[in-house]
């Protein structure tokens, strides 16, 4: 019996030649990611079973990345960044991209990706649930808790249920209106906000193929929505090529795929030129609809930003909406990165740039974090106050994550979010899409 | 640990996830400040839509003044603990005074952090128990026989074994498991 790609990457740091789905193994740990919220916790737990005076296993491995509550008054959220400092500091941890300093980046699982911390094959832990983004590398990525994650810090090793695989399958063209927030929308709705609890999700097909890096991400960002362990594409010259650009490096991946005869749970087949626009309504991701079911709907805000809906390529897609029209609701733009946020200079569409698209059809640009995602102190830029009907590129509308506990949100893709801020109801863009 | 958990009830819904535990503006708390640290437990489900807290009534506040909660054991539906990885969450609930929650599945992140941190024990219910218990029964939770009464009318319902998870929950958490394993000193 042959394994998957997930089985191979976890057999290959565990003290096995083979592994099978819901093994307990022990693995080595490649890199742990932490930030703001959940750093602080882990340093506080790490002291406590280590020492006061404890070094980290590997000072170069352990990658911070203050994202959540930068860009606010909060007393509290500020001592956490402090927290943050003084640790780095005291390891002399190499990779700190500290706020309010030249290295400040953004959102944690884009700053990943843009510093060349995503390695096909290799294993990554962080303290977020989004963590599994990394997956679109193909690599082992996952969201843990404080505890394991200073387990980590202290031995480079945790114990992992190894996850058995559902694969997700597209085959053909998606339309040119379709973006993978369709498609992971999609495929929760399809499954549930439980369907892959435990498990892997593997996306595969031509279709999949053909989308960039940046898309593979959201792919793999979101399914944590639908209970996964983990999301993974099997890398490519696609991945070899980003990976180049950002460490200088070749990577070999002649052993990153699943074998031919590997067991998988579960195998979803779709045909991708059948796809449809999709939005999660309030207050599941598993909410499932499609946007030219919900024409009538009216939004009061469109939230362009995050992990999920906030990269070069999902502004690059709201702004061909957006070029010439005005916004007819609060519209909020949130580049994920410092780097996201630059590009919005550079980058430009017939002459003009992606910042003066937005600043003409009049929405409001906030700096690279994650802001409003997921509400954070009350001073945040986004953050919903009251009754906010709001359309968002964001990956979780439960109740009150943006903020109030009034609000209500509903999931899209970037085009979605674009055109519905010009209609002021949700709208399907495929007849907006040449 | 001992081996009965004995503790009023309060019950929620289907897809607890950990911003209904722990609304993300609360997060700012130092987790190893003694008193700072209480706040988690004040507003511990405190992002339950208040219709929905404690039900089948609901209009419940799980926490109604100060720091703890006056129930100990949650009755919850399938996929617990979803959404977010914050470990506040489980510590939240700690903190408010949860000595069990019981439900029919977790979500992993959730399910890992409750054992790996020793926060409470997190039964499996082999059904869902939601409209077995209404809030405020008194219930007794028998870890050896793996079973839950509810005192308030002495049915008894079947939990799943906690199976090797049994050994980190005994030894307290993650770290004092490893110990007496002998993986770290």
């Amino acid at each position: 019996m042959g394994m998957t790609i997930t089985e191979k990457i976890l057999a290959k740091h565990s003290d096995k030649s083979v592994v099978k789905a819901k093994e307990n193994i022990w693995i080595s740990v490649d890199k742990l990611m932490t930030h703001d919220v959940c750093g602080p916790g882990t340093i506080g737990v790490f002291k406590r079973e280590f020492g006061s005076d404890a070094k980290v296993w590997d000072n170069e491995s352990i990658i911070i990345i203050p994202d959540h509550y930068i860009f606010t008054k909060d007393k509290h959220a500020a001592r956490n960044l402090d927290i943050l400092r003084e640790f780095a500091k005291e390891q002399s941890i190499r990779y700190f991209y500290d706020a309010f300093s030249p290295s400040y980046s953004g959102v944690c699982h884009v700053t990943l990706a843009q510093k060349g911390h995503n390695i096909p094959g290799e294993v990554l832990f962080g303290t977020d649930s989004h963590t599994c983004t990394s997956g679109a590398f193909g690599m082992f990525s996952t969201g843990i808790g404080n505890t394991d994650a200073a387990f980590i810090m202290g031995t480079g090793k945790l114990w992992v249920k190894v996850p058995e695989t559902i694969k997700f399958v597209f085959e053909g063209e998606f339309p040119k209106h379709i973006m993978a927030k369709d498609v992971i929308l999609r495929i929760i709705g399809d499954i549930g906000v439980d369907g892959a609890t435990y498990k892997a999700m593997e996306f595969a097909g031509s279709a999949i193929e053909a989308l960039s890096m940046e898309e593979r991400m959201t792919i793999c960002n979101m399914a944590i929505e639908a209970g996964g362990k983990s999301g993974i594409i099997a890398p490519d010259n696609k991945t070899i090529d980003f990976v180049k650009e950002k460490t200088g490096k070749d990577i070999d991946i002649s052993c990153l795929f699943s074998d031919e005869d590997a067991e998988y749970s579960a195998v979803y087949r779709y045909n991708a030129s059948e796809m449809e626009s999709v939005v999660a309504k309030p207050h599941s991701p598993d909410n499932m609809a499609f946007a030219k079911d919900l024409e009538e709907q009216k939004i009061d805000r469109s939230y362009i930003g995050s992990c999920t809906g906030g990269k070069i390529t999902d502004f690059i897609a709201s702004a061909t909406i957006l070029e010439g029209k005005k916004v007819v609701v609060e519209t909020f733009i949130v580049p994920s990165t410092v780097e996201v946020d630059n590009q919005l200079d550079s980058v430009k569409i017939h002459g003009k740039s992606l910042r003066s698209i937005f600043e003409d059809a009049g929405c409001s640009i906030g700096p690279a974090s994650c802001a409003a995602c997921l509400g954070g102190p009350e001073d945040t830029f986004g953050r919903t106050k009251g009754s906010e009907r709001v359309i968002s590129t964001t990956n979780r509308n439960f109740p009150a994550r943006m903020g109030s506990k009034e609000s209500s949100v509903y999931l899209a893709s970037p085009y979605v979010a674009a055109i519905s801020a010009i209609t002021g109801k949700i709208t399907d863009p495929k007849k907006y899409i040449k | 640990m001992e081996n009965i958990i004995r503790g009023k009830v309060f019950v929620l819904g289907e897809n607890i996830d950990t911003d209904q535990v722990i609304p993300a503006n609360y997060l700012v708390y130092k987790l190893d400040d003694e008193e700072e640290s209480k706040n988690y437990g004040k507003y511990a489900f405190s992002g339950v839509p208040i219709e929905q807290s404690g039900l089948p009534e609901g209009n419940i506040p799980f926490v109604k003044e100060g720091f703890k909660s006056e129930y100990q054991i949650v009755v919850g539906g399938k996929n617990f603990g979803c959404g977010s990885s914050r470990e506040h969450a489980p510590y939240a609930l700690a903190k408010a005074g949860v000595k069990a929650v019981v439900a029919p599945f977790y979500a992993r992140i959730f399910y890992r952090n409750s054992i790996d941190g020793g926060f409470f024990v997190p039964f499996e219910s082999q059904e869902s128990l939601t409209t077995m218990f209404k809030t405020g029964d008194e219930a007794e939770i028998d870890i050896k026989k793996s079973e839950i009464k509810n005192v308030t009318n002495n049915k008894i319902y079947k939990l799943n074994s906690l199976g090797n998870i049994a050994k980190i929950i005994e030894a307290g958490n993650i770290f004092e498991y490893a110990k007496k394993a002998g993986m770290i000193k």
